[in-house]
């Protein structure tokens, strides 16, 4: 299915280099689509108001208000002052993450070892992605990550497991607000998250039906 | 009250202020800290470098140096502790609650375990635990949320906000907005289902059950008392809670948390390599 079956015309229409970061101002009512053009590949992804970059997504918001901490159609994404900024349109995967976070340079010394400190990760992508706007670290806050599957155990036991996604699944988003979107196409090789091989995914954004 | 001294004029407004000192409020600080009493055993008076009692809807915000113990007491069983911590020296470090569950693969706090920063570090050590359940998922509740559940949400109403709550203990100290990451939540839990529904454990803490926190680092720590954002319950509900910090030894290379778990014990080995930058050895 194409994203204009269900959306207005494509506006803009881009492949993300694997391990790179995107970033791009999605209009009230536009519908930007992220295709996991190989399969199993993680997308750290955060969202702003595009008015004032200070309200961003919230994963507390966003899980307490549906209940749940797994995304999927229906799923409003929240801001850390409870607006909604973006609706999960669609969503052939399944489920997604809202508690893994981002990797980092830092993070990764402490779960793989001190020798992965110079390995790139999704936070060197968000601050860059970011920079242009004069937003950097403080800007940051827990991400979604689709397509990265994390299941949590009867004792809290969690971990970032083989993925539940597949060559040419996607999420459609619908922009609630204008909102400013950073995505970093992941470039982790130490998890399961991208199947021990980061891989390009596709994003479009279309305009409204 | 003192309506008996008159305030018409600024000698009289004066009297009328002093005679105000010394009324005893039922959620206060206590200054000197050292004079605060009901300590925890083998706690000398002269260690304590914060005592404050936090009510309804109440926060505080306060500076501790590394080896301090922070104990958190719900006195009477139906508080809600929500917690951020900033590295004091560079405050743009500070909780993350994704890391926090992530490096050490479980999504629950309890007795040691650590809260760490989003630069692999570790802030605050969790040393003892008598509460049980605790949240990492599920914030605190905005302005939104409370005027849905409550009627009202704003600072200045019956049902302030944690959010807002949070922005003012930041602001004190030169922080803003972009500053507040996701909080975690003491004496109130949540648990996570098989299919990632939420499940709100709520009140699992009997009066007078605390945690007990210990400085990795100089931090800023931020309490806020406030009903947790799945507390179901229609009447803003939150009974006091108590802060007492006292000075104590930085954490020895021995430390039994350090040799936890492989990742803690990176965690720590990142926090020591921190401090070389501010400190001789």
């Amino acid at each position: 299915m194409s994203v204009a079956d269900t959306t207005g015309a494509v506006l803009h229409d881009e492949v993300v280099p694997a391990r790179a970061p995107w970033t791009r101002i999605v209009r009230a009512g536009q519908t930007l689509r992220i295709v996991d053009l190989e399969g199993n590949q993680a997308v750290d992804f955060l969202c702003y108001n595009a008015a004032d970059l200070d309200e961003r997504y919230s994963a507390a918001e966003t899980v307490v208000a549906q209940g749940n901490i797994f995304l999927t159609t229906g799923t409003v994404l929240r801001s850390n002052e409870g607006r909604p900024l973006m609706t999960v349109t669609a969503d052939t995967c399944g489920r997604h993450d809202t508690i893994g976070g981002a990797c980092s340079c830092e993070s990764n010394t402490v779960r793989y070892g001190h020798h992965t400190k110079h390995q790139h990760a999704c936070v060197e992508n968000f601050l860059l992605a970011l920079a242009p706007f004069g937003r950097g670290k403080r800007d940051l806050v827990g991400n979604v990550n689709w397509f990265m599957n994390v299941p949590v155990l009867a004792d809290g036991t969690l971990g970032i497991v083989d993925g539940l996604s597949a060559p040419g699944k996607y999420v459609d988003l619908r922009a609630e607000i204008d909102v400013l979107v950073a995505v970093s196409n992941c470039p982790q090789i130490n998890n399961p998250c991208n199947g021990f091989n980061p891989t390009p995914v596709r994003v479009t954004v279309s305009a409204a039906p | 009250m003192t309506s008996t001294i008159s305030t018409a004029d600024p000698l009289g407004a004066r009297a009328h202020a002093r005679a105000q000192a010394g009324t005893v409020a039922a959620t206060q600080p206590t200054i000197p800290a050292s004079s605060a009493t009901g300590l925890p055993a083998g706690v000398a008076p002269e260690s304590v470098l914060w005592d404050e009692t936090i009510g309804a809807g109440g926060y505080a915000v306060r500076r501790l140096p590394r080896g301090a113990r922070l104990r958190i007491t719900d006195l009477d069983g139906d508080g809600c502790a929500g917690l951020v911590v900033h590295n004091a020296r560079r405050p743009e470090e500070r909780l993350n609650v994704a890391d926090t569950v992530k490096l050490q693969w479980n999504a629950y706090l309890g007795p040691g375990k650590l809260l760490l920063s989003d630069q692999g570090r570790v802030l605050l050590s969790i040393l003892a635990d008598t509460g049980g359940a605790h949240d990492t998922l599920c914030g605190t509740a905005t302005a939104a949320r409370n005027r849905a559940r409550y009627g009202t949400g704003d600072n200045f109403g019956p049902a302030p906000n944690g959010r807002d709550r949070f922005l003012l203990a930041l602001a004190k100290h030169g922080l803003g907005r972009r500053d507040l990451p996701q909080n975690v939540n003491f004496f109130k839990g949540v648990r996570v289902e098989d299919d990632g529904a939420l499940t709100f454990v709520g009140d699992a803490s009997a009066p007078g059950a605390h945690v007990e926190l210990r400085a990795e680092l100089d931090v800023l720590v931020s309490v806020v008392n406030v009903p947790h954002p799945l507390d179901p319950r229609p009447v803003y509900t939150a009974t006091p809670l108590r802060c007492t910090a006292w000075a104590g030894p930085p954490t020895p290379p021995d430390d039994p948390l350090r040799s936890a778990t492989p990742e803690a014990g990176r965690a720590f080995e990142n926090t020591d390599d921190e401090r070389l930058g501010w400190e001789r050895a």
